[in-house]
């Protein structure tokens, strides 16, 4: 710069500057680099290499069937069952738990009454838990000594159960969902605009026309995105379901079956691949469908 | 358009959850066909009285609000038949322009005809032509407060409510939107109630003003009655600005001279008061020698057009005097003050006739 400031001539003070001005840039870039090394080297070391070799891995021979273990999950009618009852029992627990979750999350946000906080907080309870806590609780309402099997033997003579069962999954799922649904749906409501509710009841809409018109289309990208979230825990939720019985055929169990019971490590990476894969495509569909601005990241 | 309709509010109060009254029992009767603006600081209570005519909110018991000869105090706002224009637009983020404001036209469930008639003949009242496929968040926010208006007349309102509409836009289009929602609203004839905490905006729009203070209305008249027989200090001072000068005696002589700071002023028609209220731009810059008041400039603030003259003449505050642009006062300037008694008022007395003025000077 003080070279360039000497320059007696404005145009050519100016070349000079630009010039100059390259150096620091190329040195500030490669000062980056350096600064990011360790960040690299630990994204290298921890998420390139098992990820890679985790994908490497399914591509492998199946031992049963002799052919790639993606190819076998994609051919073999146990593996696509188990698939589809995966994806079907999230899909089926994401649209339940945002439903009954967004209509208690709405009412919460706006109503006023003696005691709420205790019940937000009682409601919201369930999020401290882990999924095995989750399993016992399902276990001891609709076990074998559960209050339903007790309840329907006093009355009935006989064991009403759902806990070993998918019903049993699916209000284990239910019950960790709704508590997430509920936190996002109520944050949401707090956002909304309420004089765009009054300027649509000023225009004579009436109370269903305003939820229809104003109230879902403004908390739509938050009940998207919770859906989402809600989608892929209960893809992945493995603690939960190994306490209810490793008959259940869902793809978590799937993965830990072949991997400890018949060390067939090319199935369980190609489960797992598939299992992510279809988690990141729904966390990535809900935020382009929610305007970008809610993050697929759980 | 459709027939306008009064606005009756008896004894309405509004007292919030805590024992916070914003409102004082407060009567109210808003002419057919007139335009009738709530003025006021924030909090003074009226966008509750607003809201309470919507029907957004219910007055305590024992108010009534009537639309004409019919009681709509139990109606909620769905029902009352109103426009409403809100500061913040209030538009729906998830529909077009057209959308927006054949909104209300779809909930009656108009024939597509007549919702395609009524779009495009408010469209062009606001002028808002060819903007019909816009997104909302594609508009200016004078496009936005267009859109607004646009949709709270489409459906044809027996009372149109407006929120302080152009608070939230800069001070030239505000101008501009406000003299032709004036037009609109004489065009259209319909009641209309208008909130605002800008007193130009009052006195370009307003049939009448009501002038709130803590919940009451301190005062209801024209712009011209309320600029000019304030009826306190309140909204003398609120309305434009005032000067109070303390009376410091009376003289005993016919002409009922107030000693004043820095001189004596003329004003029998205000015998009796301590203080003399009068308009920066009433008082005028004279010869010392011909001065009802004398004093000296300590401030000169310029306004483009005017200047407004700060100067003391040994009261508790100097008086505002607007000037003459082009002339100047260096601060410290002995300078001579004209305030003829036709400009002299306080809120207890009448205002003289217009030849008070030549009755006591003779």
């Amino acid at each position: 710069m003080t070279a360039a400031s000497r320059q007696p001539s404005g145009a050519a003070s100016y070349v000079n500057t630009h010039q100059i001005m390259v150096g620091p840039v190329r040195r500030k870039s490669l000062i980056a680099l350096f600064a990011l090394l360790p960040a690299l080297v630990v994204f290298c070391a921890f998420w390139l290499l098992p990820f890679s070799r985790l994908i490497m891995m399914g591509a492998e021979a199946d031992p049963s069937s002799g052919i790639s273990a993606y190819l076998t999950i994609l051919t073999h009618r146990q593996y696509l069952i188990s698939l589809a009852t995966t994806v079907g029992l999230s899909l089926v627990v994401s649209l339940v738990a945002v439903a009954i979750a967004g209509v208690a999350g709405f009412f919460l946000a706006r109503q006023r009454f003696f005691g709420k906080s205790i019940l937000v907080a009682i409601l919201t309870f369930p999020l401290a838990f882990p999924g095995v806590v989750v399993g016992f609780l399902v276990i001891m309402l609709g076990g074998r000594q559960g209050a339903l099997a007790q309840t329907s033997l006093w009355l009935f003579g006989e064991r009403w159960m759902f806990a070993y069962s998918l019903a049993g999954l699916f209000i284990g799922y239910l019950y960790f969902s709704i508590p997430r649904v509920i936190t996002t749906v109520m944050a949401a409501c707090d956002n909304l605009d309420q004089s765009l509710e009054e300027a649509a009841r000023s225009l004579g809409a009436n109370t269903w026309q305003v939820i229809k018109d104003v109230i879902v289309p403004g908390i739509a990208p938050a009940l998207l995105s919770t859906g989402a979230i809600c989608f892929a825990t209960s893809m992945g939720a493995f603690g939960t379901a190994f306490t209810l019985g490793t008959r259940l055929s869902i793809l978590p169990l799937n993965i830990y079956g072949e991997f400890t019971n018949y060390a067939n490590f090319a199935m369980a990476a190609a489960l797992s691949v598939v299992l992510g894969v279809i988690t990141w495509m729904a966390l990535s569909l809900a935020r382009r469908l929610a305007g970008g601005n809610l993050g697929a990241s759980v | 358009m459709s027939s306008s309709v009064s606005i009756t509010l008896n004894q309405c109060s509004r007292t919030f959850a805590g024992g916070n009254t914003a409102l004082q029992p407060l009567d109210l009767q808003v002419h057919a066909g007139e335009t009738l603006v709530l003025l006021g600081p924030s909090g003074c209570g009226k966008t509750t009285t607003l809201r309470i005519i919507s029907g957004l909110e219910s007055p305590d018991k024992g108010g009534q609000v009537q639309f004409g000869e019919r009681d709509v105090t139990a109606l909620p706002i769905e029902k009352r038949d109103v426009g409403m224009v809100f500061q913040n637009y209030a538009l729906f983020p998830n529909m077009s322009v057209a959308d927006n404001i054949a909104y209300g036209l779809k909930i009656q469930r108009l024939p597509r005809a007549e919702i395609a008639h009524r779009l495009d003949e408010v469209m062009r009242m606001v002028d808002l032509q060819g903007l019909g496929e816009r997104r909302i968040d594609a508009l200016s926010g004078g496009q936005k407060q267009r859109v607004a208006l646009a949709r709270a007349i489409a459906v044809r309102p027996k009372v149109l409510l407006f929120d302080e509409p152009l608070a939230a836009l800069d001070a030239k289009l505000r101008d501009r939107l406000r003299i032709e929602i004036g037009q609109l609203l004489r065009e259209l004839g319909t009641t209309a109630v208008y909130v605002t905490h800008d007193q130009d905006e009052a006195m370009a729009l307003g049939d009448r003003i009501a002038v709130m203070q803590a919940g009451r209305i301190a005062q209801l008249g024209s712009p011209q009655e309320i600029y000019h027989q304030p009826a306190n200090a309140f909204v003398a001072d609120f309305i434009g600005a005032v000067n109070c000068l303390d009376v410091i005696s009376t003289r005993a002589n016919a002409n009922g001279g107030l000693v004043v700071h820095g001189g004596e002023l003329r004003a029998s028609h205000l015998r009796g008061v301590s203080t003399v209220y009068c308009r920066p731009e009433d008082i005028q810059v004279v010869s010392v020698d011909q001065a009802d008041v004398t004093g000296k400039v300590v401030q000169s603030i310029f306004l483009g057009q005017t200047q407004r003259l700060m100067v003391d003449t040994g009261g508790a505050s100097p008086l505002q005097v607007e000037a003459p642009s082009r002339q100047r006062w260096p601060n410290g300037t002995a300078i001579g003050l004209a305030l003829p008694s036709s400009v002299l008022f306080h809120p207890d007395k009448p205002t003289p006739p217009v030849n008070a003025k030549e009755m006591a000077n003779g």
